[in-house]
């Protein structure tokens, strides 16, 4: 048994004398194997992610917005990115296309996912389930730190010659396959080993959350009684283990093409262009679940705690977590309708990816049926779930035009497509983060964050987050292509002007408004209001222990009597009822859904 | 900037085809729309109308098996429906290719597109066939079939006035087809990240009147050049 095991075990035995045993420094902060701080790694590490690719954002937008016009202070960067002239340095068109490949690699791979997966996934799993820890704590050591050279390598790439990948984020072959063809061979084979480096790390993740759910149950947590954050997280753990190997074996292929000749997707040497994006997208696809079911799974506990009432449908909500991880699998040709694929395909896909609207939509209706006849109090957290929900509507809407195959044809690859995706990627999944952050923060922190400036921060966001991306829709529908450096070689595209700079000048806002979020979270750490136990009333297990929790988690091992939304129920003179909250004596209303009281022994443990 | 800059209208189109892609737009653009203004209204409605006060205690409810049925069913027919209306159209753009369309090879290379023509046999791939750079040129009312290839990496053939996109693919040979009903000068553009000058691979499609483009052509075939 490994020191870090006795110390729990004796800590557990010791009915929660934890702190007794202090853990070296290094043991405790830096290689850590106690997963809420791996959390908090993952959490500042992604958070950082999070500003380069902003920054990297922003950029982007000053060149869309002034095309071919120097940008100021841009004189810093090197001659290989951006040109000098008398003016100023003005940004060279293989520069650009590492930004559009770095900003969609580093906010999908870099910070949306490990912000879903790496930070709620290690803090809320144990303490939702009752587990004192993951059933691997090393191996979650090993995720974490495999991620950090995954990302020092991508970040590095912007400094070896021919500067960063510039293949885009999908690298499609052959221009991803040679610097032949892009001008950068280096990048593009560090893109690829961090890729692949960092999807070791979620593949050990993946292995660690699936085992834990498995066998760390609390006595009384039958499957039924899981929180939707813990569920979402579970059925998205699945899909990274499924996944991730199909991307691996990719990125492997393509490094072979570009290193040692082999010819897996170039057509010059008998190879097939077209199994990249297959295999790519039969990777990708599954990979845009993963980075929305734990956001929808974060919304899902905040609406139904702010909104004082249970989930609706709790379990439809599970079933369409469930049915979207299946269905996510057989709709990855809806990327490549326009790829040369046999077109009788596109058809397939357009009915596979019609069926996957309707779990979308019974999620989306059952929030709504959340906040019928509640009691909704709005708090950050809660604005934030709240635009998570309508820009998902918009972001899942605005999906059904690429879903249908000829409308498809005239929007694929323009702007329309970016309005989507960021409806979703920001829209959802950021928004989702956003309400995650602030709702766990006093439990990570033992500290509420600021309120009054958690506002302002939700408002001016949610305010410039759309003048930046809903008028994406329009240039899109006026045929502006993405992934083009001066859109004003285009007659067609010249009158987008005014919209692209009014767009540029909303998005430096919004990065800029990032800035209330960054003093507000570092302030409340130090200098929030202290936080109870359970600031939120919230019924979940997390809630039971302190904040920020010790070592261990639970000083005894809880058992669990009911479901997870019991909010307002006729049991409870409060408004909430914990799941550890044994029933009332005698005969009286059921605890509801779902499941009768259960006996410890028939529990699994 | 000005109002119609928010516009969902698309621009104009000319082919044979584009009035039926338009149509399926605007159906989804009503279904989605009404949608839209439906969830986010009740929404709205909602948070405005169970907001925290004084005393509230929110209603002990666990959800309606009816409801979820209900709303379960009318999001597969009508996605259903939108797909079956989809198909057909699909399958006139990208499948079937009308028959004595005049054919032209477009082969991608960065970054310009290469238009090989027939030449005054009618025939490809003989002796006689030329080659223009950026440019398409065809008839008004008569059908084309580009056979569309590319030399090095990805590119996409489009042509948003004409309502066509479709992927070059090095190796591969891709029928595009479209009937352009009206004659004027309208935009090639790439519409797949193909390189360092992906931004300037642009040119022109020209639709002439029948007679112009018999005199484009003529005059093309007997311009010397080099052979393609």
């Amino acid at each position: 048994m490994s020191t870090t095991e006795k110390d729990i075990a004796s800590a557990v035995d010791a009915g929660g004398q934890h702190d007794h045993h202090e853990i070296p420094w290094i043991r405790k902060y830096v290689f850590a194997t106690d997963h809420k701080m791996i959390a908090k790694q993952f959490m500042f590490v992604s958070l950082f992610f999070l500003v380069v690719g902003g920054a990297l954002a922003g950029m982007m937008r000053f060149q869309l917005g002034f095309p071919g016009q120097p940008m100021p202070g841009a004189g810093i960067l090197p001659d290989a990115m951006m040109a000098p002239t008398p003016n100023g340095a003005i940004m060279l068109p293989e520069f650009y296309n590492s930004l559009v490949t770095m900003h969609g690699t580093i906010m999908i791979f870099f910070a949306i996912m490990p912000l879903l997966v790496g930070l709620f996934g290690n803090l809320l799993i144990p303490l939702q389930i009752g587990a004192e820890d993951m059933a691997f704590p090393r191996l979650n050591m090993a995720s974490f730190w495999l991620a950090v050279p995954a990302g020092m390598l991508m970040l590095a790439s912007f400094a070896v010659e021919g500067g960063a990948a510039g293949a885009g984020w999908t690298s499609y072959a052959p221009l991803s396959t040679s610097g032949e063809w892009t001008g950068v061979y280096l990048g593009q084979q560090l893109w690829l080993v961090s890729l692949t480096i960092l999807g070791f790390s979620s593949l050990i993740g993946a292995v660690n959350y699936i085992t834990t759910v498995i066998n760390l149950r609390a006595p009384g947590m039958t499957w039924f009684r899981i929180p939707l954050a813990t569920w979402s997280l579970f059925v998205t753990a699945v899909l990274i283990l499924l996944a991730i190997p199909i991307l691996a074996g990719a990125l492997l292929m393509l490094l072979f093409d570009q290193t040692i000749g082999t010819g897996f997707f170039r057509p010059d040497v008998g190879g097939e262009p077209l199994l990249w994006q297959h295999l790519f997208w039969f990777f990708g696809h599954p990979e845009v679940y993963i980075l929305i079911l734990p956001a929808m799974g974060i919304t899902s506990e905040v609406l139904s705690n702010r909104a004082r009432k249970p989930i609706f449908g709790y379990h439809s909500m599970v079933l369409a977590l469930i049915s979207i991880g299946f269905l996510g699998w057989i709709v990855w040709g809806h990327h490549m309708f326009q790829s040369g694929m046999n077109p009788l395909l596109g058809t397939s896909f357009m009915i596979s990816t019609m069926a996957i609207a309707v779990p979308s939509a019974i999620k989306t209706f059952n929030w709504l049926g959340t906040l019928w006849k509640a009691d909704i109090h709005f708090d950050v957290p809660m604005l934030h779930a709240l635009s998570f929900v309508s820009m998902f509507i918009i972001g899942g809407l605005s999906g059904i035009f690429m879903a249908s195959t000829p409308v498809d044809i005239y929007i694929h690859d323009t702007y329309f497509i970016v309005a989507h995706l960021h409806y979703v990627l920001f829209g959802g999944s950021l928004f989702a983060i956003f309400a995650g952050i602030t709702y766990w923060f006093p439990k990570m922190f033992g500290r509420m964050m600021n309120e009054p400036l958690g506002k302002v921060h939700f408002v001016l966001t949610f305010i410039f987050y759309n003048l930046v991306f809903f008028p994406m829709h329009n240039l899109g529908l006026q045929g502006m292509m993405r992934r083009i450096y001066d859109f004003t070689q285009y007659d067609f595209l010249q009158p987008l002007q005014p919209m692209n700079q009014f767009i540029t000048l909303f998005a430096f806002a919004l990065i800029t408004t990032q800035v209330l979020f960054v003093i507000n979270f570092f302030w409340s750490i130090f200098k929030g209001e202290t936080a109870g136990n359970n600031p939120w009333n919230s019924n979940t297990l997390e809630w039971t222990v302190p904040s920020p929790p010790p070592h261990g988690n639970f000083a005894q091992m809880p058992t669990v009597f009911r479901g997870p939304y019991e909010y307002s129920s006729p049991e409870s003179d409060d408004d909430f009822l914990p799941q550890t909250t044994p029933p009332r004596e005698g005969p009286g209303p059921s605890s509801g859904v779902p499941a009768p009281t259960p006996t410890p022994e028939g529990a699994e443990v | 900037m000005t109002w119609s800059d928010w516009s969902w209208v698309l621009p104009d189109a000319f082919s044979t085809f584009s009035d039926d892609v338009d149509m399926i737009y605007y159906v989804i653009l009503w279904v989605t729309g009404i949608i839209f203004v439906i969830t986010e209204g009740v929404l709205i409605y909602f948070l405005v109308r169970y907001r925290h006060k004084e005393g509230r205690k929110a209603t002990y409810d666990h959800g309606s098996s009816k409801l979820e049925i209900v709303w379960t069913t009318a999001t597969l027919v009508v996605c259903l429906a939108l797909g079956i209306v989809s198909k057909g159209v699909w399958d006139t753009m990208k499948i079937d290719v009308p028959e004595g369309a005049m054919e032209i090879i477009v082969t991608a290379q960065q970054f310009e597109w290469h238009v090989t023509y027939p030449g005054p046999d009618g025939a490809l791939g003989t002796a006689d066939d030329f080659e223009v750079l950026n440019q398409i040129h065809a008839a008004v009312d008569e059908p084309v079939w580009i056979h569309l290839r590319a030399t090095d990496v990805l590119h996409s053939l489009f042509l948003p006035e004409m309502r066509v996109k479709q992927d070059a693919v090095p190796g591969k040979d891709i029928p595009v087809w479209f009937e352009a009903t009206a004659t004027g000068e309208y935009t090639i553009g790439c519409a797949e990240l193909c390189g360092i000058g992906h931004t300037t691979m642009n040119g022109t499609l020209t639709i002439h009147t029948a007679a112009d483009f018999q005199a484009w052509a003529t005059a093309q075939a007997q311009r010397p050049r080099p052979r393609p």
